[in-house]
Order: C-alpha cells, then sequence, then structure tokens
C-alpha cells in the first residue's frame, strides 16, 4: 500500500489521514463542492473533487469515487464509519477495480448486515442471541408455548412491522393471554399480516461492544467499551473499558466475539454489540446477548486506544496490506479508563435542534491525557449537508474516577462561538451521581435528559 | 386571491417525497389543509417537515427534489382557499 484513497469526510477522515501518514503511506482526500476548504483536503497528499454538498451525489457516489483512486493513483481505499463503509457491493467494487479494500471481505459484510443470518452465524458460534421465535406467530397457544420456551417478560413484535409500532411488552402469561389478541388485530390492520415475533424484554439492558481485531486467520479482542448513554438510539457519551461489568461476565463476552469473529474469518477491525442484563441472575447463563456486528472501525474507537495503545486505524491499514496480526491475546492489556464525549453542533435546550453555520473563534481542550479528535478550526463552516459531530473529547485517567474529574476540566475548556453545541450540558451530566456511579442503562440518559428539560420549562414559566 | 409562500425554516437538501418509494407529499392542483406537510428538509441527518401553512391549493413548487435550499427560501406557493376567488 502506497497511496491511501480515504473515501470520507469530517474528523474521521483526518483521523485516518494521520495513521497513514504514521506509516509512511500517501493519502488522497475527495470532497464535496461544499468541502473544498475542509482541513482533510488540506492534511491529504491529493485532494479530488467527487460532486456537489449532497452526500447521495458525492460521498455516496462509488463510480465519482472509483475513478477519483483512478485518477489519483491510489491502491487503497478507507471507507471510514458511515457513508459506504458497510456497503458490500462497495467493497467488492473496490476490490474488483484492482485496489485493496480496507475492511473485511465483501461477502462478511453482507453476511453480518443480515441481521438474520448474523443471529443464525452467532449461534453456530456459541454466541447468545436474544431468546426469541424465528418465525411469526399468529395464536394465542402457539403465542403461550413460545413465550414459556423465551422467559418473560416477553417483548411482541408484529412481523410485517417496523419503526416500533404495533410493540408491547408483557410481564407474564395472563397479560400476553389478554394481550396477544389485540396486539395481532393491530398488526393485521397496520400491516396486513397478523403474526407476531415473540422476543425476551430486557428492561435494564447495557449496551457493551467488544473490539476485535482478525487477519484472517487469527482474531484478538481489545477488551469492551460501555456504549449505554443514548438518545435515539444515537451514543453521546462512551467509555472503555465498561465500569460495573463482572470479570466472568466480561471474559464470556469478550470470548464471544472472538469466536464469532473467527467464525466467519474476519478481517480487519470489527466490533461485536452485546446487550448486557443488569437484571439478570448472576447464576444465570443469560447475561448477555450478541445484538449486531458492525464491520468498521467506530466513533468511539479512540477510547479503546487509550485505555491499550494499540492504533486501531494503523492495525486496520497493516491488516489490509496482508499483514498477520501482529498482537497475540497476551499482548493486549487495558490500563486505565477512557471516556468520549461527541460534541454535535446540536441546541440541548431546543431538543437538540441541528445548529449548521459559520463558527467563528474555536478553544479546543488539551493538556495532560486529553486527546481531541476533530475537523474544527477557528472560521470552520458547519455544513447542514452532513452529520453534526464537530468534535470528540476523549480523556483517559488512571481510575475512572479521574477519568471524569479529568473530563470535567476539559469540558469546561471547549469553547466556539457561532453554534450551538453539546459541551456545556455534558459537563452537567457529570455532576449526576448515577454517572459517577457507573449505574445506568440504555433508557438512563433519555429519562435524564426528559427530567432536564421539564425542569428548564418549569423555570422559564417561573420566571 | 391571496398567494402564501411556504418557507423552509431551515438550511438543508429538500425532498418532495417522505422516502424514495412513497408518493411526493403534494402536488400541483392538490388540495392542502394549514397543517398539512408538503415536503421535508433535511439537515444534518435529520429530517424536518415543513407545513403548508395555509389550507388551499398548491400552485407550484419552486425547488426540484433533492435541491438544497436555504434558510426563508420559498419552496412552494398555495392559492389560499375558502374565499370564493
Amino acid at each position: 500500500m502506497r497511496r491511501l484513497l480515504v473515501a470520507n469526510r469530517g474528523e474521521i477522515a483526518v483521523r485516518i489521514i494521520r495513521a497513514a501518514r504514521d506509516l509512511g503511506i500517501s493519502t488522497v482526500a475527495v470532497h464535496s463542492t461544499a468541502d473544498a476548504e475542509a482541513p482533510h483536503v488540506r492534511l491529504a497528499d491529493a485532494a479530488v473533487e467527487i460532486g456537489p454538498p449532497q452526500a447521495t451525489k458525492s460521498y455516496l457516489v462509488v463510480d465519482a469515487i472509483l475513478e477519483a483512486a483512478r485518477s489519483s493513483g491510489a491502491d487503497a481505499v478507507h471507507p471510514g464509519y458511515g457513508f459506504l463503509s458497510e456497503r458490500a457491493a462497495f467493497a467488492a467494487a473496490v476490490t474488483d477495480a484492482g485496489l485493496t479494500f480496507v475492511g473485511p471481505d465483501a461477502a462478511v459484510i453482507e453476511e453480518m448486515g443480515d441481521k438474520v443470518r448474523a443471529r443464525q452465524v452467532a449461534r453456530a458460534a456459541g454466541v447468545p442471541t436474544v431468546p426469541g421465535t424465528e418465525d411469526g406467530v399468529d395464536d394465542v397457544a402457539a403465542a403461550v408455548a413460545a413465550a414459556a420456551d423465551i422467559g418473560y417478560p416477553v417483548m411482541l413484535k408484529a412481523a410485517a412491522g417496523g419503526g416500533g409500532r404495533g410493540i408491547r411488552v408483557v410481564a407474564d402469561e395472563a397479560e400476553l393471554r389478554s394481550g396477544f389478541p389485540a396486539a395481532s388485530a393491530e398488526a393485521a390492520s397496520a400491516f396486513g399480516d397478523g403474526r407476531m415475533y415473540l422476543e425476551r424484554f430486557v428492561r435494564r439492558a447495557r449496551h457493551v461492544e467488544v473490539q476485535v481485531l482478525g487477519d484472517g486467520d487469527d482474531v484478538v479482542h481489545l477488551f469492551e467499551r460501555e456504549c449505554s448513554l443514548q438518545r435515539r438510539r444515537q451514543k453521546m457519551v462512551e467509555e472503555a473499558t465498561a465500569p460495573g461489568i463482572d470479570a466472568d461476565v466480561r471474559a464470556a463476552m469478550t470470548d464471544a466475539a472472538v469466536r464469532l469473529s473467527r467464525e466467519v474469518g474476519y478481517r480487519s477491525a470489527g466490533t461485536v454489540e452485546f446487550l448486557v442484563d443488569d437484571d439478570a441472575d448472576e447464576s444465570s447463563d443469560q447475561r448477555f446477548f450478541f445484538i449486531e456486528m458492525n464491520t468498521r472501525i467506530q466513533v468511539e474507537h479512540p477510547t479503546t486506544e487509550l485505555v491499550t495503545g494499540v492504533d486501531l486505524v494503523a492495525e486496520q491499514l497493516r491488516i489490509a496490506t496482508g499483514e498477520p496480526l501482529r498482537l497475540r491475546q497476551d499482548d493486549v492489556t487495558a490500563r486505565g479508563s477512557a471516556v468520549e464525549f461527541r460534541i454535535c453542533a446540536e441546541d440541548p435546550d431546543r431538543d437538540f435542534l441541528p445548529a449548521p453555520g459559520k463558527v467563528g473563534r474555536v478553544s479546543l481542550p488539551g493538556g495532560p491525557w486529553v486527546r481531541v479528535d476533530t475537523w474544527l478550526e477557528p472560521d470552520s463552516q458547519v455544513s447542514p449537508f452532513y452529520d453534526s459531530l464537530l468534535a470528540k473529547v476523549v480523556v483517559w485517567g488512571e481510575d475512572r474516577e479521574t477519568a471524569l474529574r479529568r473530563s470535567r476540566r476539559a469540558l469546561a475548556e471547549f469553547a466556539v462561538d457561532g453554534v450551538a453545541t453539546t459541551a456545556g450540558m455534558f459537563t452537567e451530566l457529570l455532576d449526576e451521581p448515577w454517572l459517577q456511579a457507573g449505574d445506568f442503562h440504555t433508557g438512563t440518559l433519555e429519562g435524564w435528559l426528559g427530567r432536564r428539560r421539564a425542569a428548564a420549562d418549569q423555570g422559564g414559566h417561573g420566571s | 386571491m391571496p398567494r402564501h409562500e411556504v418557507v423552509s425554516p431551515i438550511p438543508g437538501v429538500f425532498y418532495r417525497r417522505p422516502d424514495p418509494d412513497s408518493d411526493p407529499f403534494a402536488t400541483e392542483g392538490q388540495n392542502v389543509g394549514a397543517d398539512d406537510t408538503v415536503c421535508l428538509v433535511e439537515v444534518m441527518k435529520s429530517f424536518h417537515q415543513v407545513p403548508a401553512g395555509a389550507a388551499g391549493t398548491v400552485v407550484e413548487f419552486l425547488v426540484e427534489n433533492e435541491d438544497v435550499v436555504d434558510a426563508g427560501q420559498v419552496v412552494a406557493i398555495i392559492d389560499g382557499a375558502g374565499d370564493g376567488g
């Protein structure tokens, strides 16, 4: 690999260009007309304009990216995250053009991108999946029989449905018997199909994911990240490693991630996502379940880098060139604790309204054990065309308490003029005892945001 | 006859349909209510519905599907109804 085209923009394009440069690989940026002045364009050795601002006409156009690779003499393509990163057809097109795709094989992307197929692979590898029915159930007796195997509480979902419509949770058999007919009738009228899926409902679920690196033969894990602090399924704060996870659960979960990755001959960096059931009995063998595998580098990868000292993007590049893994499992250790805050151009006081616009002054945090991955600079234009991520403030500490205390200092140093950001809200969040205690699940942040908004509304009326 | 201008409140990408496989929210010549959505504007990967703002007949759309719009830009014209004009 001599010349790498980065098929992305924003902070991740900057991140990848830096890793390539550290390895002595020259880089090619691609950009829309809106990003002509962007830092990833300036940092790369060459840049190619690939279309108008809309991503569907630029960053998502496979032919434009392949043409840019050809005209710039690139011999490899890194897709970053988002955009084309998990499209098997893109990976295949890159390879068919005679270029190296920095990521797993197209067939693996396709396999893990198909939810049903991914669950089958997990089960084949002996990795627990959320107990549930494989096919739709259309009468009460069959539902009761299925629920007895699955275990209560059970979630009912319309087999033909989507978008959360028709989902209900039943606590026991009596509720299932009384609730099933209405749920099925509702599904029949909404979707023309009354069949229902049944699935174990996890009341207090944590989202924990295991980072893996594979070279096609061998796979190692780099411990886990806790990613439960979400709003509308978007992660806002992540940490490595996960607080409050029992040593035996961690061992079983990391082992499961490695087994699953080996099962598909995984080659590159990847993430295996699990749901951890906080209410499960300690003796239960159902304390975590496989959700899905992300076949790309993730936004929150720096937290793992800070605790393990491994440059995941550099390892991705090395693996893509055909090098075997340089790490054995025993070489990977996690030291201390790292937290990432996603600072977005959104106004937390106006229901996270996107806040594009021109930035004035920019003051980024720094100092010991504070890393900022960003594309932001003074006078940057925050475009309405792309996601709202401005910067990732990632903070390491020798223990979690130190990392959180240092985070407060770092976030207080973050200042941009001209656009609203989520930075200030995170300093409030750090005051919460439940956050400091690591006592939260996937619903906790939205609950807190709801209370925060109610308090602000009340304050507004009182003044 | 009162002409009502439908204005995009935000900058972004303009869409006539809720998703690529669906029918347009409204077509020229169609009657709409004031609260009916006539288009979407995508800003930073979030989609904002733009209501007609006045009841009446859609006279024309001034923007093509997937075009870029600015905040405050007029995207459609409604011919106000109900006055016999």
